[in-house]
């Protein structure tokens, strides 16, 4: 790949600039000479040169260091290589100290300014495929990457811009599987912390001691096994985002000292004595009620207000089976290309049953469902008999299963589901409830159920 | 009708002369002639550093090339060097018809050892494939058995075999292919 470098060497000499701009040539790259540093300046507006050769000493104008100076004030980024024939210690330092990368002296081996460029240039690779892999982790997680086109996710999706070059805390509420860590990274790299870590933390799956110690960090024998000063989540994600997963698990102790740093930014290792700063915006999910454990006092009012500033549900996939076909087909996209499946696609008949299905595990269920039918499948495309196993395990969990939540949720879930599967005809909702019309309709006005 | 011409710059043995016209007329389709040595040009040689410099020894090559010349190959005993690297055991313009070959670092004499002329005529043969290649566009390969691949010191040159790889040689075809087509 070396074969696309461009390479400037800068010197009053034609002569030197040539013949060093032959010699580089042979090798393959694109080079350009420059008789002088404003000559130079101007190439180096319109091309970002891989490397920069700049003669120090250049009479009746700008001298080698003055140009690269420039040159790193157009570049920033800029590798400059200063010559010189005359091989001194303090010009060799000056150089150094400017920000030239290397130093060499006139004449030099080939061997060395072979090596001296190779290295360079294999850094600057390094550096371009970073930036190449930092900017597709942002577009996986930018908005447009949702796959949607239920008008409630658009529009959360429009309010996730909207928000993600603020430093307000955003609440998000939705149930298991739903993408609320993905949502928080779409609000991550949309914004201008992009470039900043974005640090993840399931509250849930840790004690209260480990908790605490991850978020905020400890210090040196703290507590058994805490050997050295050790930075939490928080430190780590300075300047950054924090997702705090299952904020609704937490205990009370922590809720307290979390509710510290949202209002102060500020907070004590554990078992230390210095308070330690952070710019960190906050970004907690919960698949709970908060406002419920608001008021059934298991979580602190105070916190909930702080954390929901700004709050944005997720519809589970129930509520927006238009997505499940446009989801089905992006899953079998991309997860028969990364096993090496030769699967194109899948059947009108096998969107049916998912369709249908009620995705207790949202999204999430539906990748795993969609890679377990691709890796048993023989097909060029999935077809209902490659999700048959998912009626029957739905069907028995529709029966067996009952959440643990009040007897007029179930019932307003139930109506939801129903009516859904009926594609809105209250008619054939109500006889398949055993009600008639008029209950129905009396259910869906106290339930605040739009039909 | 192209032909590519051999010059030597300065004296050079009339054997030195053989080896270069079979190397060359073994891989292209032109005849290969040679033109009158040329003594060195003026202010050529550089006092201080003890060598030639390439730039103007490459200038006078091109001077000489006869209108009929597709390519004209320089050699010479001086040891040449351009302002910012200690030596080069040649040069060539890129995609042009000058190249010019030094065959002071090429003889086992500059290190101190007895002259053997095998090694001589291997390493001229492969300096010569080298600088011509250059001259149809060909750059440094990384296929360190090529002859295209780059060589900073002596011990490279002797580990390169003495052809182009696959790919720089089918470039090397097309380019001739294209050249005859200009010519015409």
């Amino acid at each position: 790949m070396k074969k696309t470098w461009p390479i400037l060497v800068v010197d009053d000499e034609e002569v030197m600039s040539e013949s060093m701009a032959a010699w580089l040539r042979e090798d393959g790259y694109r080079v350009d000479t420059a008789a002088n540093g404003q000559a130079a300046l101007e190439l180096a507006k319109a091309t970002d040169y891989a490397i920069s050769f700049i003669d120090l000493k250049m009479p009746g104008g700008m001298d080698g260091i003055e140009t690269m100076m420039e040159m790193r004030r157009i570049r920033p980024e800029a590798s400059i290589i200063i010559i010189t024939a005359y091989a001194t210690v303090d010009t060799a330092i000056q150089a150094m100290k400017e920000g030239a990368q290397e130093y060499i002296v006139k004449p030099c081996h080939p061997q060395e300014i072979s090596m001296l460029v190779s290295r360079i240039l294999k850094l600057k690779k390094l550096q371009n495929e970073n930036v190449i892999l930092r900017k597709k982790i942002s577009r996986k997680y930018k908005h447009h990457d949702i796959i949607t086109k239920n008008p409630k996710m658009q529009e959360l999706l429009s309010l996730t811009q909207d928000i993600a070059s603020l430093r307000s805390t955003v609440l998000i509420c939705g149930e298991s599987g739903t993408g609320k860590e993905l949502v928080a990274r779409a609000i991550h790299y949309s914004g201008a912390r992009a470039e900043k870590p974005f640090v993840s933390v399931s509250c849930a799956a840790l004690t209260e001691t480990l908790l605490e110690s991850e978020l905020f960090g400890h210090e040196k024998g703290s507590f058994t096994g805490a050997e050295g000063q050790t930075k939490g989540k928080f430190e780590m994600a300075d300047g950054g985002t924090i997702f705090l997963d299952e904020i609704g698990d937490i205990s009370a102790k922590l809720q307290a000292d979390l509710l510290r740093v949202l209002q102060e930014r500020r907070f004590y290792r554990v078992g230390g004595a210095d308070e330690v700063s952070v710019d960190v915006r906050v970004i907690a999910a919960t698949n709970k009620n908060l406002s419920e454990e608001v008021t059934e006092g298991r979580f602190r009012d105070d916190l909930y207000y702080r954390l929901n500033v700004i709050e944005i549900r997720i519809p589970p996939l129930r509520e927006r089976r238009e997505d499940i076909p446009l989801l089905a087909e992006h899953f079998v996209q991309q997860i028969a290309s990364e096993l090496g499946k030769d699967i194109s696609g899948i059947s009108a008949d096998a969107l049916k049953v998912l369709i249908d299905y009620d995705w207790p595990g949202n999204v999430r269920e539906l990748e795993n469902v969609i890679e377990r039918a691709i890796v048993t499948s023989h097909n060029g495309t999935l077809v209902d008999s490659d999700f048959a196993w998912l009626t029957q395990r739905g069907n028995s969990q529709r029966d067996w299963e009952v959440p643990d939540v009040p007897l007029s949720e179930l019932e307003r879930r139930a109506i939801i589901a129903v009516l859904e599967r009926k594609r809105g005809n209250v008619k054939e909702a109500a006889a398949s409830l055993g009600i008639d019309r008029s209950t129905l309709y009396d259910k869906l006005k106290r339930y605040e159920i739009a039909h | 009708m192209s032909v590519v011409y051999l010059l030597a710059i300065g004296s050079v043995p009339g054997q030195v002369l053989d080896w270069m016209e079979e190397t060359v007329a073994d891989w292209c389709p032109w005849p290969v002639r040679r033109l009158p040595a040329i003594v060195f040009p003026e202010d050529s040689y550089d006092a201080k550093r003890g060598q030639y410099k390439s730039v103007d020894i490459m200038k006078v090559v091109a001077r000489s090339a006869p209108s009929d010349a597709t390519r004209i190959l320089g050699v010479t005993e001086g040891d040449l060097a351009i302002p910012t690297l200690t030596f080069v055991f040649g040069q060539a313009q890129l995609d042009g018809p000058v190249a010019v070959v030094s065959l002071a670092r090429l003889r086992q004499e500059f290190y101190g050892l007895p002259g053997e002329v095998t090694v001589l005529r291997e390493r001229l043969a492969k300096e010569v494939l080298h600088e011509f290649g250059h001259t149809f566009g060909l750059t440094h390969c990384a296929d360190s058995k090529c002859v295209m691949s780059l060589a900073t010191h002596i011990g490279l040159v002797d580990n390169k075999d003495e052809r182009y790889c696959g790919r720089c040689g089918a470039h090397l075809v097309r380019s001739f292919a294209a050249s005859d087509g200009e010519a015409k």
